[in-house]
């Protein structure tokens, strides 16, 4: 089950630069200064662009220590987490 | 038996403001409409751009940030104070909204304020959750902890039953004009906090701190940066991860489609009659809150991980199916494969530019008791400008017989079943999986990021979908069948179904 857990851990940090492709991408595709929704509006693809870069990073640092083990065996109680 | 008395009133103390601060959250979101009118007018750039600041950013930015500001101070000053002030902060923005002039009378300044206090209220809510939900958790024995904390997992759900119910109590009591005048009965649902919030507050102020937080301090062992501690130190942020990825992420966006992208399909996509789709709503909620403590409940005697995990998978692969009967059921072409019985009809005259165009507004009723108003509009005359007019007819206000009525509710049921399952068992989860001295900051953080950007994100990801694929209405639902499937093979491979005896420590 570990092995499978660290092999895991490469596809999370490979998903993250995905998803903000695609975010991105989908920002030049959309963004219109005539369109009237939502997603023809450059502030909101600011904020969510702006908002999801350090959720994927958080993800591209958690696929990392799933790939080293980091997760193969959790804390049991507090004092595990000093 | 007073050590139940006692639990009992915490958990109804921080129940409570927690049910008011979604209320409060929640009128703006209802009231939007008339919000935008008053505050916000079209043709104002500068209006557009801080109308979309105080919708977007209150939710995805500031809710995080909240989280974090309130959290350290949950960790440092004591759970009961801080959440005393995320309630105090959230009723005073929410009645000063309801006292701010119109635009028509003060000018930009007016959404400029709203701007500022929505912000506020964003603030307030993302310190709120963590507060009540630890605080509850830590006065729980060991062996209720899933249960007393579910209280707490209710109070979005009643916060939304409240808040409809206030606004339609209101609105039924005067008319349309009266209601939306620039101080207007609208206003009522803001200042009614007030209320609300100070009776709430005087019952959190008789409350004790939590004992495990009161004994950190007295022994001096509470700590010194809770933000650093948090997300600094390696072997807490990867909890702070696994809690975000493999739990949190996947609850927001089952919790957003259950509760609010079905009512959206059903009265946009399937173009359902307004009080019928918003009947099937309550209904199946009302039936399904109480699921929220009978999980919080049972993971106390099974474990946390599977009861939420099942939630997702049943949300993975049940979505499309759910969805795909209400695009099937609400079908007019299918309904019109027998005979029709036409109810009433009635045309009107509508100029556009030069042209003039004849709209025709018929109602049927099937063979069995479904009934629709199919709009047609014919072009009477064309200038030179031709506009045509578009003679594809569309079907509205569709309303469904009782018997597809019922499984419409049971349907959604289904979903609210999911939420319940994810959502109840969290608060408990997410105590345990953080020590005492940084909890408050450890969780908050990444529930608000998950259930406020992950779940907040579902309709404006449905329509970029459903835009680029306009053919599929069932494409919107790929974000959040996507995100809990992530999230649900997260929860699985790494997650841990151990109930943690001690959280005093």
């Amino acid at each position: 089950m570990n092995t499978v857990k660290r092999y895991f851990g490469i596809i999370f940090i490979l998903l993250a630069p995905f998803i903000i492709y695609q975010l991105i991408s989908g920002a030049v595709q959309h963004i219109n200064a005539k369109g009237t929704k939502d997603i023809n509006n450059p502030i909101i693809w600011f904020i969510i662009i702006g908002i999801f870069i350090p959720i994927a990073i958080g993800l591209v640092i958690f696929g990392w220590y799933a790939f080293k083990g980091e997760y193969d065996h959790l804390p049991e109680k507090s004092n595990d987490l000093e | 038996m007073k050590e139940t008395n006692k639990i009992r009133k915490i958990i109804a103390a921080s129940s409570v403001g927690t049910m008011i601060e979604w209320y409060d959250f929640y009128i703006f979101g209802m009231l939007s409409i008339t919000i935008s009118a008053e505050f916000f007018p079209k043709g104002n750039p500068t209006a557009a751009l801080l109308s979309t600041l105080a919708i977007f950013a209150a939710g995805f930015i500031v809710r995080p940030f909240g989280a974090l500001v309130f959290g350290r101070l949950g960790d440092l000053i004591g759970r009961k104070y801080t959440f005393l002030l995320t309630l105090i902060l959230m009723g005073g923005s929410t009645f000063l909204i309801g006292c701010v002039p119109g635009y028509d009378s003060i000018g930009i300044a007016a959404p400029i304020i709203v701007l500022l206090l929505r912000l506020l209220q964003g603030l307030a809510l993302g310190g709120e959750y963590g507060g009540a939900a630890t605080y509850v958790a830590e006065h729980a024995p060991a062996n209720k902890r899933g249960y007393y904390t579910s209280w707490i997992q209710t109070t979005a759900t009643l916060g939304l039953f409240v808040a409809l119910g206030v606004i339609l109590l209101v609105k039924n009591n005067m008319s349309n004009e009266s209601f939306n005048a620039e101080w207007g009965g609208w206003r009522y649902p803001f200042w009614i906090s007030i209320l609300l919030v100070g009776v709430s507050v005087y019952i959190r102020m008789k409350m004790q701190e939590s004992p495990l937080f009161a004994s950190l301090k007295a022994t001096g062992k509470i700590s010194t940066n809770p933000i650093k501690e948090s997300f600094a130190h390696k072997a807490n942020f990867k909890m702070v991860l696994l809690a975000l990825f493999g739990a949190v992420m996947g609850q927001g966006v089952v919790w957003y489609t259950g509760q609010f992208y079905a009512q959206t399909f059903l009265e946009k996509t399937c173009n359902m009659d307004f009080t019928q789709s918003r009947t099937i709503m309550l209904w199946a909620i009302l039936f399904g809150t109480p699921l929220f403590i009978f999980w919080g409940w049972l993971s106390d005697k099974v474990g946390r991980k599977w009861i939420m995990m099942a939630g997702l998978l049943g949300a993975v692969l049940l979505y499309r199916p759910i969805f795909k009967t209400f695009l099937q059921d609400t079908d007019t072409k299918e309904w019109m494969k027998k005979d029709l019985i036409v109810l009433k009809t009635d045309s009107s005259f509508k100029k556009v530019n030069s042209d003039s165009l004849k709209i025709i507004n018929t109602q049927y009723k099937d063979y069995y008791g479904n009934r629709f108003t199919k709009v047609s509009t014919d072009t009477v005359f064309i200038s030179d400008n031709i506009i045509k007019a578009d003679s594809k007819p569309i079907a509205i206000n569709k309303t469904i017989n009782f018997e597809r009525y019922i499984k419409f509710i049971f349907l959604v049921w289904v979903m609210i079943l999911f939420v319940t399952m994810c959502y109840g068992p969290i608060a408990a989860f997410l105590v345990e999986l953080f020590p005492t001295k940084i909890r408050y900051t450890s969780m908050s953080l990444p529930y608000h990021i998950g259930n406020g950007v992950f779940g907040g994100l579902v309709p404006f990801l449905g329509l970029l979908l459903t835009t680029t694929y306009p053919n599929d209405k069932l494409v919107g639902l790929w974000y959040p069948i996507g995100v809990a499937a992530l999230c649900f093979i997260i929860g699985a491979l790494y997650l841990k179904n151990k109930i943690d005896q001690n959280v005093n420590d």
